[in-house]
């Protein structure tokens, strides 16, 4: 008996310590982010572009990266749904479920899911130079949809399976069409969808692999999918790396608007979430 | 609000179709998995009657019951030989447009499952992807299907709030008169009541014998009490064979075949 409750006080202590570091790390750093950020933080940071000293310190903000980052990680996202709902619907709905093609196409994902986005970014690259263009937004946009469409279809994937199949076969014997039975199952996990899209904007618009060579980076907002367009982790990237103490700060700035953007995000999609799942079954 | 009892008129044309089987089941296998799960089924069902299946569980009965809309259709490593007749043409055919078969009969599941909309798109889905789009049409076929279902009053004020919100035993009842709202000829029910408390399978129980007088029903369950309430036809299923089929009280109180015998004495003795 003894030896049975020490077991399971260690494995309380363990499982207890695990969750602490977890939560510890992510104040550590929201900590240090706030910390070092705040004093760099100023209306000018979020409403200006960078003026000409801006990198030596002189004033400026960073919004060119804010709406760049919007731009890219948004655009990403609505085309990445685009091209992923069809992919999920066609696995779960036109085809059998477990066929080997089925699974086959499941792996591959996996195995997209699973390359760094710095190889994303340098075959974004490569089709950019094949087709002649410039590190732009549309460049950007291209390489974070590759990025992020395994995230998507993956997340999608596991969230139609929680569909009974009674429902779908409740439209079908009603004499839907597979599409429309599809619609039925998609309004089913419209909540699933958005916590897919925001899955795959937070992964978007954090990554700096991808963005590197594929968008650029700019000064200035872009105004064409042919510019090149900042983004703030590509700004926090540049701005680290500084001898000056000044745009260092700006540096942690940037990551603290990074974050408040991601939770922002994160709040509004809570918000729909429960909106949508009004009529969830 | 149309009620569900027939005319003088339709009573006679009713009488004289009888004679005619509804369904008409020849010759069927059906494997899944590479299990032979129904095996040689030959059974007529009768027209604007209440024929049950019943049996032990396992024994194959809702699967009979899902090759009557080819809903095993969506399953994998099915494979379905023989022919079900529907007024008298193959379903199986591989020319038979699914949908339209489908459409001819509404299926009550064990568990109600609720399109995830509100009250009144539910019972308007099928009306709508059949074509209907006035919304005073629609208007008038949810009102009349809700009212067949016994619903209407329970839900005329609220036919825009989220069908997910009703009780299971509403819910059920909502997803009949979603089912009746595309008009079917026959009526599939697996085990439409189990998942009910006793007061609500009693209503749907009374909607089947009221609702017989324009459908054929087909039902698929496990209660004797509940085949002998409401069928006038019985179909005793074992182990994917039709071991008999005939009259309720003629199968239930004097079975011809041992198995029947055996199965109906476990259970009512």
């Amino acid at each position: 008996m003894k030896k049975r409750k020490f077991k399971e006080s260690v494995f309380k202590f363990l499982m207890l310590l695990a969750t602490v570091i977890v939560v510890g790390s992510l104040f550590l750093i929201a900590g240090t982010v706030i910390y070092r950020g705040i004093p760099y933080i100023s209306l000018d940071m979020v409403t200006q572009v960078p003026s000409g000293g801006f990198y030596i310190g002189k004033e400026g903000g960073v919004l060119n990266a804010i709406i760049g980052s919007l731009y890219v990680a948004g655009g990403a996202s609505v085309i990445g749904i685009i091209i992923s709902i069809p992919v999920v619907v066609y696995l779960n709905l036109y085809i059998k479920r477990d066929t080997l093609f089925a699974n086959a196409v499941r792996m591959c994902f996996d195995v997209l899911f699973g390359i760094p986005s710095i190889v994303y970014g340098a075959f974004g690259f490569i089709i950019m130079i094949y087709f002649g263009l410039r590190a732009s937004l549309l460049g950007g946009i291209i390489a974070v949809t590759l990025l992020i469409i395994p995230i998507l279809i993956r997340t999608l994937d596991e969230i139609i399976k929680t569909v009974p199949s009674e429902l779908r076969d409740t439209s079908f014997s009603l004499g839907a069409t597979r599409w429309e039975a599809a619609k039925v199952v998609l309004r089913q996990i419209r909540p699933g969808i958005l916590t897919a899209l925001l899955l795959a904007f937070g992964r978007g618009v954090g990554d700096v692999a991808s963005v590197m060579f594929t968008a650029g980076f700019s000064d200035n907002i872009p105004t064409s999918f042919h510019e090149p367009a900042a983004t703030l982790p590509l700004a926090i990237f540049f701005q680290l790396s500084s001898p000056i103490e000044e745009v260092r700060g700006r540096a942690y700035a940037a990551a603290l608007i990074l974050t408040a953007l991601v939770l922002m995000i994160t709040v509004a999609a809570e918000f729909f979430t429960k909106k949508l799942s009004k009529n969830k079954i | 609000m149309e009620t569900v009892i027939p005319t003088p008129e339709i009573k006679n044309q009713r009488t004289a179709e009888s004679a005619q089987p509804h369904i008409r089941v020849q010759n069927l296998n059906v494997h899944i998995g590479g299990q032979h799960i129904l095996k040689d089924i030959n059974i007529d069902i009768p027209n604007k009657k209440v024929t049950s299946i019943i049996g032990p569980s396992g024994c194959g009965k809702t699967t009979l019951l899902k090759t009557f809309n080819r809903l095993l259709d969506n399953s994998a490593d099915v494979n379905i030989e023989g022919k079900v007749l529907l007024d008298g043409e193959n379903i199986y055919d591989p020319r038979a447009e699914v949908t339209q078969i489908r459409k001819k009969m509404g299926l009550l599941s064990q568990k109600p499952f609720p399109l995830p909309m509100s009250i009144y798109d539910n019972v308007a889905y099928g009306p709508r992807i059949h074509g209907i789009r006035k919304k005073k049409e629609l208007d008038e076929l949810v009102e009349r299907y809700l009212n067949a279902a016994g619903l209407w009053d329970e839900v005329k004020d609220r036919l825009h709030t989220s069908a997910a919100k009703l009780s299971i035993g509403q819910q059920q009842r909502l997803c009949l008169a979603r089912g009746l709202a595309v008009e079917p000829e026959i009526i599939l029910g697996d085990e439409s009541t189990s998942a009910l408390d006793p007061v609500s399978t009693h209503r749907i129980e009374e909607l089947f014998l009221q609702l017989k007088e324009k459908y054929t029903i087909v039902l698929v369950t496990h209660i004797l009490r509940q085949a002998r309430r409401v069928s006038d036809y019985i179909i005793f299923v074992y182990m994917g064979r039709v071991i008999e089929f005939g009259p309720t009280e003629e199968v239930l109180l004097h079975p011809k075949e041992e198995l029947t015998k055996e199965y109906v004495k476990g259970f009512i003795s």
